[in-house]
């Protein structure tokens, strides 16, 4: 492995100055960047820990309704806080739906966010990987490239980004709270992954140096734990990124849809909150066809980066589903297989 | 209660002895402890790291490497390459016997396939050998790679598998195809596919002047020590390897591939001890694999559902530098009762590692597409695919003709199906569904293995405490052989097993043979009957001609030994123990070794496999296609059982094989560059837990007189074979599509609504 600088600094104000130096990446859990040091896909000078900062790692309900999730709260004990599962479901869902137990008592919610592509080429340092070296081109484009986006992309970079968490975090208008060289400063996480452009190098809105230090959920997105879920398909019942995933939550009023929130995952470099379907769900009974109208406008602008063409119509069949499971209500206990399309099925303890 | 019968009746009729109890692994609790060493655990004092530089080119020749740079590095110590290493006594290029595989030593600069070994940096930590290896930053000269099924001429393979012809045939096919009334032409892939052992190939060296130890998991010891006598010029006496645990081969530690070289040679370079591991990930090439098929079946059957003929061909690769083919289309050979049957196969070169054995090599491809166009026939001819298949059943051998030496297959279909509950299924596709709404579809497979022999032998002793001692260099892959070994071994001296003291994984010992072809138990187990067996026999003559003992005068034929005493047949009243015995001798310790071969009268006379029944259900989503897999039922028939719970394992590992050859594994190529991209195990995917439903195993009673002294077949391949295809069948019956390409892929599935 290459040599590098290993600092643990004691205060967010130190771990940002160290790691506004070029070269210097910060290292929550380390399941993403260690593997990605360990095939050179990342070669980083100094890695800044943050594992030991005090005060990140809390679940925090907020006076206003909201909820303060610290970065560095494990996807597991996020997902197993009771009052956080009962009020995000669909969240707890996703987060139970990635990876494996082992990873997820590890990562890190501040890791999670912002975990890199799994295109294999972007893995492969023998290939050539815009978003790896800025200019080299993209493998991916002629070859093997079934999993890669249906959205969003460019000529430059077809990659998904490959978080479940993300995906109803999106579609619950999720806010990041960054502290940077310049202070504290939060945007919504709709706005923190970049689309590829001319510049996939570029991933996300973060400014060398910037940390996230939370995850905040604004007041109204407990409003739609009645009506919450996660759906995710994937090539294996567990332990498995997404080929598609939908987040859906739905507030239903008098028989009728008050508000519908709706994103996916896994069909472009960010989590992709379908603001079209939603609005045409506003309003109207929660029925089938309207779930079929909502699934057709979440893809409306849809094409092939590739060798995949089936997770557009995936894509809508998983909108529609996720939708009427939604509606169906979410479901008293978290099902075994999380976020399965086999969640009913006997046999598995957990996923 | 052992007892050993030194009479002319066979060991397979002897019941309720060591042979038979489901013991629990006796190395159990090193393992979960940690206490068991694998070879990777040992670090002798003074040792260093060496690490692997691969090619990132399918093709072509290293221009240069920055061996200096890797120097400079702080921590490594060298860099061997073609021009800096040790000479070999053999040019590993040569093929000194039809199972020495070529192999890259360094012998030159040519790139074969991606992820060949190029450089060994051996440093001081691993950390500073990995750095090194990138630091050499090698460029190349690059050629266009040959890949895939397609990549260029194909050729008829003079052999296929180990030494089978590349075709054969038995009536004729074509007059047997024209008379047919129902005819299936269909042609399946099935994709290269890695044996991912948990454990990666690993080797500790040590040398003293020539004198050369080594750690290393092999599946074969003797065959590997002679492979290293000849490459390094030493005496096999001067070479101890050690590998009492694999943890897993599946035929990727079976023969000595180059890695292991290296490492040896890189201890000689550097004159310290040193270990090489391979990573994850480079292990997609110079390690073996399971070579990709495209297979086309073309099968008749007359309007009662009988097959008229059955034609299978076969296409899959080799490497550009060596010959290893995939017999798929043998699999074709044993099962149904096509009067006219033709298999075939054909080859293209590409640039990859050579393929090489992977669990049930031939019979793995071969049964996926032959179970799913058995299925495809069944459906043509409007018949349940039980039935079919039993109005199809070979009486003998279809290939040959002969008489199968014990064949349990009917009574596998009859418990299988009635375990699983097969008589309720639907005969129509996409009719059944769970309360969920989910398809749920049954099918079948049957299973096939041959039941093989090699040759090994055994050292038993009876020691003056009257304790047993058992040596045979035999090998623990996982599957249970310290247990089910020593139950044999038991038995074999009429001894407790905790009586005996049982040696092996250490190529001092008594030579195995190969843990291979689902042979091992049988042809080691064979070996230690028989030398337990001739030990016995010398006690006997001791006992029998002293006329102190009870026993004198009672002849061979007269005495049974029985928890270390020998008994007199007719009178078992007078016994005596073998401590006694030996006391009385002045002997310290009696031996005498056996071996264990496969009987070529019988082989002649007899088709010997062992067979199964494999049902399984999967659920499929209707909109989304995505499958799981809900139940299986294997039931097998595989003649004596040694360890009725380290069988079911083997079976159950088996199975989940099969389900991932059906619905998961396949590695990923670059048609243009050859690069595997998916060479780790978060994206080569196989079955998780959760992928895992309960699983079923009966074991048939079956009696082989005609395999083995014991009646042993294998269990550690069958349990792929037809279960593969019983999980593609049931896709088919949940959703009406028929897939025929493997692994079944979501986007196949998503066409109906
Ligand atoms: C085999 C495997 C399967 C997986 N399957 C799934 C899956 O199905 N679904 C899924 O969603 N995920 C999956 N993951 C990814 C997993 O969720 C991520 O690896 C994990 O969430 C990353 O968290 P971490 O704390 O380990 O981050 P690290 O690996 O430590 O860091 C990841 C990145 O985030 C940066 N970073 C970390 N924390 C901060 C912070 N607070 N502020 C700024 N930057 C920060 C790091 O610099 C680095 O670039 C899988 C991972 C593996 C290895
Ligand atoms: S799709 Fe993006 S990540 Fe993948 S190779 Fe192309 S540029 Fe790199």
């Amino acid at each position: 492995m290459k040599q590098f600088d290993y600092v643990r600094p004691a205060t967010v104000t130190e771990a940002v100055a160290a790691a506004a130096q070029p070269g210097a990446v910060y290292l929550a859990a380390g399941t993403n960047l260690l593997d990605l040091m360990k095939g050179n896909i990342s070669r980083p000078d100094r890695l800044v820990d943050v594992t030991h900062l005090e005060g990140l790692d809390g679940i925090e309900r907020l006076a206003d309704g909201g909820l303060r999730i610290g970065a560095l709260v494990s996807n597991a004990d996020l997902a197993h806080d009771a009052d956080f599962a009962r009020s995000y479901p669909a969240v707890a869902e996703a987060l139970l739906s990635g990876a494996s137990a082992q990873l997820r008592n590890a990562a890190t919610v501040g890791g999670n966010l912002l975990q890199r592509t799994r295109c294999a080429y972007f893995y492969d340092t023998a290939s050539r990987c815009n978003k790896r070296e800025a200019g080299s081109g993209c493998d991916a484009r002629d070859d093997e490239n079934r999993g890669h986006a249906v959205l969003g992309w460019s000529e430059n970079c077809i990659a998904t980004h490959p978080s479940d968490f993300c995906v109803p975090l999106v579609a619950l208008d999720a806010v990041v709270e960054i502290e940077g060289r310049n202070g504290r400063r939060e945007i919504a996480l709709e706005a923190l992954h970049r689309l590829p452009g001319d510049a996939p190098e570029r991933e996300s809105a973060l400014e060398p140096g910037d940390l996230i230090v939370a995850v905040r959920l604004p007041p109204a997105a407990s409003g739609f734990a009645a009506h919450a879920r996660y759906l995710k398909v994937r090539e294996r019942t567990s332990y498995a990124f997404a080929i598609v995933s939908a987040a859906a939550a739905l507030r239903i009023e008098g028989g009728r849809i008050a508000e519908a929130r709706l994103a996916l995952g896994g069909v472009a470099a960010k989590p992709w909150r379908a603001r079209a379907a939603e609005d045409v769900l506003r309003g109207v009974a929660p029925t089938a066809d309207a779930f079929q109208e909502a699934a057709w406008r979440a893809l409306t602008d849809a094409k092939p980066s590739g060798d995949n063409a089936f997770k557009i119509e995936l894509a809508r069949r998983i909108v529609a589903r996720a939708l009427s499971l939604a509606a169906a209500g979410t479901p008293a206990r978290l099902p075994a297989l999380p976020a399965s399309l086999f969640a009913s099925t006997s046999g598995a303890i957990h996923a | 209660m052992p007892e050993l019968n030194l009479t002319s009746a066979p060991a397979h009729l002897r019941h309720g002895s060591n042979i038979g109890q489901p013991l629990t692994r006796r190395d159990g609790i090193l393992k979960v402890t940690g206490h068991a060493t694998y070879a990777a655990d040992n670090h002798p004092p003074g040792m260093l790291f060496a690490v692997i530089a691969v090619s990132r080119i399918a093709h072509g020749r290293v221009t240069s490497l920055d061996v200096a740079a890797a120097k400079r590095h702080p921590g490594v110590v060298d860099v061997m390459t073609p021009d800096h290493k040790p000479q070999l006594a053999i040019d590993p290029e040569i093929k000194t016997n039809p199972f020495v595989f070529r192999m890259e030593a360094l012998q030159s600069n040519e790139v074969r396939y991606a992820n060949q070994p190029i450089a060994v940096v051996i440093a001081e930590t691993l950390e500073a050998a990995t750095e090194g290896a990138v630091l050499l930053a090698p460029r190349y000269e690059t050629l266009p790679p040959l890949v895939g099924l397609d990549a260029g001429e194909s050729f008829v393979p003079p052999v296929v598998g180990v030494g089978n012809p590349s075709e054969h045939h038995r009536g004729d096919v074509e007059a047997g195809l024209a008379s047919a009334e129902k005819r299936i032409d269909a042609t399946y892939e099935t994709p290269p596919q890695y044996h991912n052992a948990m454990e990666p190939h690993a080797i500790v060296v040590q040398w003293d002047g020539d004198s050369l130890s080594v750690d290393m998991p092999t599946q074969g010891l003797k065959l590997s020590l002679a492979r290293i006598a000849e490459l390094f010029g030493i005496a096999h006496d001067k070479i101890h390897i050690r590998s009492p645990f694999l943890g897993g081969g599946f035929g990727s530690k079976g023969l000595m591939g180059g890695p292991p070289v290296l490492g040896i040679m890189a201890a000689k370079l550097v004159g310290r001890p040193v270990k090489l591991v391979l990573r994850r990930e480079q292990m997609y090439g110079p390690v073996g694999h399971r070579a990709p098929t495209r297979q086309r079946l073309r099968i008749g059957a007359d309007g009662a559902g009988r097959l008229t003929a059955l034609d299978h061909h076969a296409r899959t690769v080799s490497s550009t530098f060596d010959d290893f083919y995939e017999p798929a289309a043998d699999a074709s050979h044993t099962l149904y009762a096509a009067p006219a049957i033709r298999t075939s196969h054909d080859a293209v070169r590409v640039n990859t590692g050579t393929p090489l054995f992977m669990r049930a090599p031939g019979e793995a491809t071969g049964s996926i597409a032959l179970e799913s166009a058995i299925d495809e026939m069944a459906w043509a001819c409007g018949m349940d695919p039980l039935a079919f298949r039993l109005k199809n059943y070979a009486e003998r051998e279809p290939i040959s003709g002969k008489p199968f030496s014990s064949k349990a297959l009917r009574a596998c279909y009859e418990q299988g199906a009635a375990r699983f509950g097969w008589a309720k299924r639907s005969l129509q596709p996409r009719r059944m569904r769970d309360d969920d709404g989910l398809l749920v579809g049954w099918g079948l497979g049957t299973a096939t293995f041959p039941a093989l022999m090699f040759q090994a032998d055994a050292r038993a002793a009876i020691r003056r405490d009257g304790s047993g001692v058992m040596e045979i260099g035999a090998h623990d892959m996982g599957q249970g052989a310290w247990t089910a070994l020593a139950q044999i071994a038991a038995d074999a001296v009429g001894l407790d097993i905790d009586r005996v003291a049982f040696k092996a994984g250490t190529s001092d010992l008594p030579d195995a043979g190969i843990a291979g072809g689902s042979a091992h138990t049988a042809t080691a187990g064979a070996a230690i009957h028989s030398a337990g067996a001739a030990v016995i026999a010398k006690l006997a003559d001791l006992a029998t001609n002293d006329e102190r003992s009870p026993l004198f005068g009672a002849g061979n034929a007269g005495v049974i030994a029985r928890e270390g005493r020998l008994i007199r047949r007719d009178d078992e009243s007078r016994s005596e123990s073998y401590a006694e015995i030996l006391a009385r001798a002045g002997l310290a310790e009696i031996e005498a070794r056996g071996t264990g071969a496969p009987n070529p009268a019988a082989m002649e006379e007899y088709a010997m496999h062992a067979h199964g029944a494999v049902f399984a259900e999967v659920k499929v989503d209707p909109e989304l296609g995505q499958v799981r897999v809900s139940r299986m039922v294997g039931a097998f028939a595989a003649g004596r059982i040694v360890n009725p719970l380290m069988v079911q394992s083997q079976l159950f590992g088996g199975m989940i094989w099969g389900l991932s050859f059906a619905l998961h594994e396949e590695a990923i190529t670059d048609r243009r560059t050859g690069r595997i991209m998916n060479a780790n195990l978060g994206e080569y995917h196989v079955p998780v837990n959760a992928d895992v439903p309960p699983l079923d195993v009966i074991t048939v009673e079956e009696h082989d007189p005609h395999v083995n002294a014991l009646g042993i077949k294998g269990v550690g391949e069958i349990g792929i074979t037809g279960s593969a295809g019983a999980v593609a069948n049931a896709v088919w019956h949940a959703t009406g599509v028929r897939v025929r390409k493997f692994p079944i892929r979501i986007e196949e599935l998503l066409t109906q609504r």
